[in-house]
């Protein structure tokens, strides 16, 4: 669990004038074929954080976007504060109150922290008394909400979490009363969501409603009053979430019984298959991106690493798949020692029975505009079935897609669909089955879960286990600590481009690891 | 010594004189593209201004009603720009070359069947160009040594629009950097989907950025044929739009570096003329094609590294569309 307190309501909060803050009175939302919202009612208490959990595509962020005036419902209300309400654009949302930090931040990287608030609430033609005024403003929000933030940064200059509170402190500075949060944790390490429900729990404190949107169930638990499940479109469960638990909100969300835990018989890890002996990875600005990287991994064993995005774990995994040169340190593939320089690139890899099923799905591993049976060929599209010569036997190439699909549950079961078309899970189901078909000794997975729903984590975590089970070395990088907890035989653990620490399965706990991820030596820890 | 000072001070001389269409285009690139639109069709905006302003001055034998008639020119076309660019999310390069063919053929066709030309306008009197200004005390301090002869040779003696292109420079970079348009303005080109979040309209703050180009556009035109030159020839623009957007990329999307880069092009186009025909020792007469050549070569190996990485405004060339 987050080091977390948290106050259950009620609590004492400023009496509120009204009953609720926001209302959402059946609203419906199509866009085209796509039904986003049913007939969806939710109400939002003043003084109260409201979560709200639904799979990917179960619409809450269109919801959330009809509120914030990004689009406007086909029909039904919006009242707020009892009032109903026309909320036409964002400037209207403003003008009522609410605020919204999105999963992607609204943030102008190039201007100052200061600048981002001043937009589109500059109240007059000329920036300088604006500059002024807004300063003293802020600070003033900055002491109430304890969100510290340097305001004359550059905003390309801050780490993630800052940005964050950015974000947040825009939304309170254009008088938010209202705050939604989408996905506020993706991007966070543990101390850093801390840190956020923190912020959230002073808002509430000075009565201000705070809207969740998560996918993260301990997240809901750990800090909400109130939560409502979307599934397709639909609110189908509504708990005060003191009455409610992970398990049955898991089986809301999925409309069936949900299975969190992966089932795992301890390892039998056998012989070292793939080793790295103090790499160094320097990018094109001359940043030392992996810095001495040194790590075993044996066959019949998941070896985890964990760290907050950005840290090192893409770099490790792209030198280790052959994408990256290194610039010193050796990498040793099934008992080959290969040193900085060699000959080695991800065909040399797939050769030697290396697999790679890489972090950002739609950018490294298929071609959106692909058919699906051309996406499942790439990286292999040279392999003797496959071809005649120099030419493609495309029938080949559909059958064997329709035989991966079949294997790997991906639905709809059509080769010729293109890959966008698909949901993230499906996509992602595609490409593990291209990558784990051949049974490659040793298989590299980043994010195998992101964007994925419930239904094919469970499938997906299945299929490395068994991989793990039938003796191939696997090394997971994953920005999801409960999956890297739930997988790993062996956890590492990165911050600042080094591997800061090595937790046996055992030993681990969330704690430990988070503040290894935020870059606290054990010594300092508690 | 006295001659070579001379020879200087007339070489910046007509550096100021070339650079002025393209630091007003350059200006005009610098509206569009710091609000994420792509100009590439500064050159055919020009133009098209260029022929409206040469063609109203002859027949009305005004200069004012001329430059009149070329900002409105520049203005339909750049607002063809913003509708298939801003409201109808077209490409943006795409489009801004359309414009360029678009202006190249219809200056050549009007002026053909206006005037029976070969595509040239009727040579202007003086009476229907902007005139050389005198400053004041330009005569009087004329004869002090180097300080006159630079104020009256290279400041003074030139027409209205040059001192006016030089006078936006300043005022755009107060506009960017000290105005509640410029804060918008630099956003919208960097992340469209925070100033939409913050309730501002997208396609409106880019229609008033491609407006203020197509504004700034009219008046570099009107000053290619009815200040620098007396009356419109076919395709007299020969690349001073993109050599802008070169200068606008070379000063890094900013207004003063900007200007600097736009000098140099001059100074270089200045330079050109005065080598032609001279006898360089070792190398003997240089190929008038060589130095034809010398701004552009200077374009590519500057932009070629030369400067440090220029980085363009994030959003520039792409199309707004709210994500689901």
């Amino acid at each position: 669990m987050h080091a977390v307190t948290v106050t259950p309501a009620p609590h004492s909060a400023p009496k509120p004038a009204h009953e609720w803050a926001v209302e959402l009175v059946g609203i419906d939302k199509r866009f085209g074929p796509v039904h986003a919202n049913k007939d969806v009612t939710l109400r939002f208490a003043p003084a109260s954080i409201h979560g709200l959990v639904g799979e990917n595509g179960a619409g809450k962020s269109t919801l959330m976007s009809i509120l914030y005036g990004f689009y406007q419902a086909d029909s039904g209300q919006i009242l707020v504060r009892g009032r109903e309400v026309a909320i036409k654009g964002s400037q209207d949302a403003i003008g009522l109150g609410i605020g919204m930090v999105h999963q992607h931040f609204m943030l102008v990287e190039t201007f100052t922290v200061l600048e981002n608030l001043l937009l589109g609430h500059e109240g007059g033609p000329l920036l300088a008394p604006a500059v002024a005024r807004a300063r003293k403003e802020v600070e003033a929000l900055e002491r109430t909400f304890g969100l510290e933030v340097p305001l004359d940064a550059l905003v390309s200059d801050l780490p993630v979490g800052v940005q964050q509170r950015v974000e947040i402190l825009k939304a309170l500075y254009r008088g938010a009363d209202v705050l939604i949060l989408d996905e506020p944790t993706a991007v966070l390490s543990p101390p850093e969501v801390a840190q956020l429900f923190r912020i959230l729990e002073r808002l509430r404190a000075e009565g201000r409603t705070v809207v969740l949107i998560t996918h993260k169930l301990k997240e809901i638990m750990a800090i909400t009053d109130h939560v409502s499940v979307l599934r397709r479109g639909a609110v189908v469960a509504e708990f005060a979430t003191a009455e409610t638990n992970r398990q049955q909100l898991a089986d809301a969300m999925v409309g069936r019984k949900a299975n969190l835990e992966v089932e795992k018989a301890p390892a039998a890890a056998g012989p070292v298959l793939l080793a790295a002996e103090g790499v160094n990875v320097v990018d094109a600005r001359g940043v030392t991106t992996l810095k001495n990287a040194s790590l075993t991994v044996r066959a019949g064993e998941i070896v985890g690493v964990a760290g907050v995005a950005g840290n090192g774990q893409s770099e490790l995994l792209e030198v280790l798949s052959g994408m990256l040169p290194f610039a010193s340190g050796t990498l040793t593939i099934k008992g080959e020692t290969l040193k900085a320089g060699s000959a080695y690139d991800p065909a040399d890899a797939r050769r030697r029975g290396l697999a790679h099923v890489p972090e950002d799905r739609l950018k490294l591993a298929v071609v959106k505009e692909f058919p699906a049976a051309q996406s499942a060929i790439l990286g292999y599209h040279d392999d003797k079935p496959l071809g005649r010569g120099w030419r493609l036997d495309w029938k080949r190439v559909t059958a064997k897609t329709a035989e991966l699909m079949e294997r790997f549950d991906v639905r709809p079961r059509d080769p010729s669909l293109r890959t966008a078309l698909f949901s993230g899970g499906n996509q992602q189901k595609l490409v593990m089955a291209r990558e784990m078909e051949k049974e490659p000794d040793i298989l590299l997975v980043g994010q195998p879960t992101r964007g994925v729903d419930i239904g094919a984590i469970a499938f997906i975590h299945k299929q490395l286990v068994g991989l793990r089970d039938r003796g191939k070395a696997i090394l997971l990088v994953s920005a999801e600590l409960d999956e890297i907890m739930a997988l790993s035989d062996r956890i590492l653990v990165m911050c600042d481009g080094e591997i800061v620490g090595e937790l046996s399965a055992a030993e681990a706990t969330e704690s430990r690891i988070g503040s290894m991820m935020a870059g606290v030596s054990a010594g300092e820890e508690q | 010594m006295m001659d070579s000072y001379f020879w200087l001070l007339s070489l910046l001389d007509s550096m100021f004189r070339l650079a002025t269409p393209l630091l007003l285009a350059a200006l005009a690139g610098f509206f569009s593209e710091r609000a994420g639109v792509v100009d590439i069709g500064l050159e055919g905006k020009m133009l098209m201004a260029a022929f409206a302003a040469a063609a109203t001055a002859a027949f009305t034998g005004s200069a004012g009603l001329g430059l009149l008639a070329a900002i409105g020119a520049s203005l339909v076309l750049a607002l063809l720009h913003g509708f298939a660019c801003i409201t109808h999310r077209g490409n943006q390069v795409v489009s801004g070359v359309a414009l360029n063919i678009t202006a190249m053929g219809l200056t050549a066709v009007l002026g053909n069947a206006w005037f029976e030309m070969g595509g040239r306008t009727p040579n202007l009197p003086a009476t229907a160009r902007f005139g050389e200004l005198t400053l004041p005390l330009a005569e009087t301090l004329r004869g002090i040594p180097v300080l006159g002869s630079f104020y009256y040779e290279v400041i003074s003696g030139h027409n209205i629009l040059v001192y006016l292109a030089m006078a936006l420079v300043p005022l755009t970079a107060w506009v960017a950097y000290r105005t509640r348009f410029g804060l918008r303005l630099r956003a919208v080109g960097e992340n469209p989907a925070a100033v939409d979040t913050a309730g501002i309209s997208v396609p409106a703050l880019r229609y008033q950025a491609v407006l203020i180009a197509g504004l700034l556009c009219g008046i570099a035109g009107a000053y290619l044929s009815t200040a620098q030159g007396a009356g419109f020839q076919t395709n007299m623009t020969a690349g001073k739009g993109y050599l802008a957007l070169a200068a606008l990329i070379l000063g890094k999307w900013k207004p003063v570096p900007t200007l600097l880069a736009c000098l140099l092009f001059a100074a270089a186009d200045a330079l050109q003329t005065r080598l032609q025909g001279v006898v360089m020792p070792g190398l003997g007469e240089v190929p008038v094609q060589l130095i034809e050549a010398l701004p552009y070569l200077l374009t590519v190996l500057l932009l070629a590294g030369f400067m440090g990485k220029a980085i363009p405004p994030k959003a520039s060339g792409r199309p707004y569309v709210k994500e689901r």
